[in-house]
């Protein structure tokens, strides 16, 4: 374990010049998003935003996988964990949000298994120890977690596990930014996720930065990270210029991960995929391959016919477009709170609303 | 992490109802069960007791949930609106005004002050690094005494097993047991023993009650905390709950830590003994630091202003957080004790908890503030601000 990694990158002196110079380049309002729901909630706590010039508005993007899921695939990983043969594993990010009436919590409080993992091979172990139930991940994530959960899927085709399958409600980033972008919102750069670039590379994001003109930096988490991502996106910016660059270097290489990318295509293929409070999105999601049919919870349980609304009034879907802020939200802390959550991104660790609720409650 | 599921009064010194320095962060208004009665003028049924009272994060969920037992929001909202309204709710002289007054009760018997306190333990795995149930299930109790001021004097230990449990292992816990309680000077004095069909317990469930008595003049508890208090803290935080992670099924990682297990008592006897002017003890256990202070905050009517750099925290433990995306505040601690004491005692409380072993890094962390009561601020290294607000329960480790 690496063990000094974490102080290096927030070293109080180093922070405090990268503002220096963030403050002393800027020269006009600039709008910059953040894709990735870790960076939301790294901003938020460490406060990064406090340190910026006041032309800085920072807005918060869709990078929140739990928060994307659809209702209906919540209440499909419900209806499933309800069977009595199922064990539904998840992780455990995904038991506190709500589906149309509850969620995964409250099914296992009903009764029902659902057990919380930490990598989706544990689940295949699972599925191999207990050969009398139906065992059933719940394939949750952007491309950061996709490798693992396509690996997942090859152990049990290759152990020729039957009572193992996955509900799959993998999203992907570029299709997402391409449709913020052309819906007109108002974004001069992005900070582009660190980790799903690490996995896909920076190919897919030249196009975007070449067609809509914006500077997309590949940005790490810790508060430093953040800070050099903005000094970098606002150097583009300030000089006319819409490129991708890469600052979480120490992770990210421009082709990305050749061995993760070839076992998320021999596993998964894209799909159109329907985002939670966004809509369908063409080509914006995985789905298995028709040679891992066996493995999909959807075919195996019968699930695809529920189809749900969202939570009248929440505005997830703004505010995970960057349209709102969480604060705009009439029922931010009110009606909705962690305890009592209208809208995924209240309940989710990476969960913009999540995120002012936890850190910013007192008007700070 | 630590698994206590009973409830100590710790949860709601201001009772359910009145004083509650913030609002209940519910959706409804709260029903007052003291003006509640059925509609013919006869005792409330338990049809009216329910109605309303344990606000779920659901309203069609009627069942309780693991949060309710995870140290956060969910836990504080059943205490106070279940267990302390109906458990106070009788007038006895003297004694329903203690109901979730205290750390431990401190009950008033001819002349002494003998403080009672209760809990229960499900740890799991056992047997971890630096522990076991049975060293828990000892200290938890002996701390929640001394956390009042009390010399723990005696405990009771009641067993629940689980049919098939080995008996090997029963000794091990029995003979751990025996050591941590001689190590707090306490003898195990009675108990009790059930066995539970296979499949119905976890192998072992120990409840330890303690008994003590509060010495005179001692008066310790969140109604002494004032604006400018120091806020010390006797350790580093966070060890106990990764050392169980570490060996949790499905999440075992290499780390030397071992748990903070330990009692409590005397670093507490030491700073009275002193004459240190202690306004305020708690132990940090389920929901770590950040839960302990905001219980404080909210019962005291105070604000908390933290030093993020000022709290110490082990780099394996901060490493190991980084790791499971949780915040080392919010990790559970087993021999740690955050204490209030007036500005210029800072210093000397310090050098005495730094004496005691684990208390090397002693420190004080924060203030108390007349701003924002109730509410737990935390400074970061480079003066920004953020709200160190309760959990609804435990802490998730993230997806990616």
């Amino acid at each position: 374990m690496a063990v000094r990694y974490v102080e290096e990158f927030r070293d109080p002196a180093k922070v405090k010049a990268l503002a220096g110079q963030i403050a002393a380049m800027v020269t006009r309002p600039w709008t910059i998003m953040e894709i990735c729901g870790g960076q939301t909630h790294a901003i938020l706590r460490f406060g990064l935003d406090q340190l910026l010039p006041k032309e800085i508005s920072l807005i918060h993007g869709p990078g929140c996988p739990v928060c994307v899921t659809p209702v209906e695939l919540i209440d499909r990983a419900i209806a499933v964990a309800r069977r009595p043969e199922v064990i539904l594993c998840s992780f455990g990010d995904m038991l506190r949000v709500p589906g149309s009436a509850g969620d995964l919590l409250a099914a296992k409080a009903e009764g029902a298994d659902v057990r919380v993992v930490y990598s989706p091979l544990d689940a295949v172990e699972i599925a191999r120890k207990n050969p009398s139930r139906q065992v059933v991940f719940f394939a949750v994530g952007f491309e950061t977690t996709a490798p693992a959960n396509a690996m997942a899927v090859l152990h049990a085709f290759h152990q020729r596990l039957r009572n193992f399958s996955v509900l799959v409600a993998h999203v992907l980033v570029p299709p997402a930014v391409e449709a913020i972008l052309a819906s007109g919102a108002k974004i001069d750069g992005f900070l582009a996720a660190g980790h799903v670039c690490t996995v896909m590379g920076i190919e897919e994001y030249e196009p975007i930065a070449e067609r809509f003109r914006v500077p997309i930096v590949v940005t790490g988490f810790e508060p430093l990270d953040i800070l050099q991502g903005l000094a970098m996106c606002l150097r583009q910016l300030e000089s006319g210029e819409a490129r991708v660059e890469i600052q979480y270097d120490r992770s990210v290489r421009p082709e990305g991960n050749q061995a993760a990318k070839q076992v998320i295509l021999r596993v998964f293929e894209i799909t159109d995929r329907k985002w939670r409070g966004i809509g369908l999105l063409p080509r914006s999601g995985l789905k298995l391959r028709e040679e891992f049919r066996d493995f999909d919870a959807e075919v195996r349980f019968n699930l695809g016919a529920l189809e749900r609304e969202e939570e009248p009034g929440c505005i997830a879907g703004l505010v995970l477009q960057g349209k709102a802020r969480p604060t705009d939200c009439p029922f931010f802390g009110t009606k909705c709170t962690p305890d009592h959550p209208l809208g995924a991104p209240m309940v989710s660790s990476e969960g913009a609303c999540a995120a002012y609720f936890r850190y910013r409650r007192t008007g700070l | 992490m630590a698994g206590r599921m009973g409830w100590t009064s710790r949860d709601c010194e201001q009772g359910a109802f009145g004083k509650l320095s913030r609002p209940l962060p519910m959706n409804e208004p709260f029903p007052n069960l003291e003006q509640k009665s059925s509609p013919s003028g006869g005792p409330p049924t338990s049809q009216h007791l329910w109605t309303g009272i344990c606000p779920l994060p659901f309203q069609n969920a009627t069942s309780i949930q693991l949060a309710h037992g995870g140290g956060g929001r969910l836990m504080r909202e059943l205490i106070r609106n279940l267990f302390v309204p109906i458990f106070s709710r009788r007038e006895v002289a003297g004694l329903s005004d203690l109901v979730g007054k205290h750390d431990s009760a401190v009950l008033p018997l001819s002349g002494l002050r003998v403080a009672v306190t209760t809990d229960s333990y499900v740890v799991r795995p056992l047997f971890f690094p630096g522990g076991d149930i049975g060293r828990l299930a000892v200290f938890g109790t002996i701390n929640d005494l001394a956390m009042a001021g009390a010399q723990p004097v005696a405990l009771s230990a009641a067993f629940i097993l689980e049919e098939g449990f080995p008996l090997s292992e029963l000794l091990r816990i029995v003979l751990s047991m025996e050591q941590a309680a001689e190590e707090a000077g306490v003898v195990i004095v009675t108990g009790d023993t059930k066995v539970v069909d296979r499949g119905k317990g976890d192998g072992v469930f120990i409840t330890t009650t303690g008994v003590g008595v509060v010495p005179a003049g001692v008066d310790i508890g969140p109604h002494r905390v004032r604006p400018g208090d120091a806020i010390m803290v006797s350790g580093d935080i966070g060890r106990h709950g990764v050392a169980i992670l570490s060996v949790r099924e499905g999440l075992a990682f290499h780390t030397e830590i071992q748990s903070d297990c330990a009692p409590l008592e005397r670093a507490v006897r030491a700073l009275i003994s002193a004459g240190v002017e202690i306004h305020c003890l708690r132990d940090l256990t389920r929901g770590g630091l950040a839960a302990a202070l905001n219980e404080i905050a909210a019962d005291a009517g105070v604000g908390i202003e933290l030093e993020e750099s000022a709290i110490p925290v082990s780099e394996p433990v901060r490493a190991a957080c980084e790791l499971l995306g949780l915040d080392p505040l919010y990790v559970a601690c087993e021999g740690r004790l955050v204490c209030f004491v007036p500005p210029q005692a800072a210093d000397w409380a310090r050098q005495i908890l730094s004496s005691f072993p684990g208390g090397e890094c002693a420190a004080q962390i924060g203030k108390c503030v007349r701003d924002h009561p109730g509410t737990v601020v935390a400074r970061g290294p480079w003066g920004t601000e953020r709200v160190v607000d309760l959990l609804s329960g435990e802490q998730m480790p993230r997806i990616c």
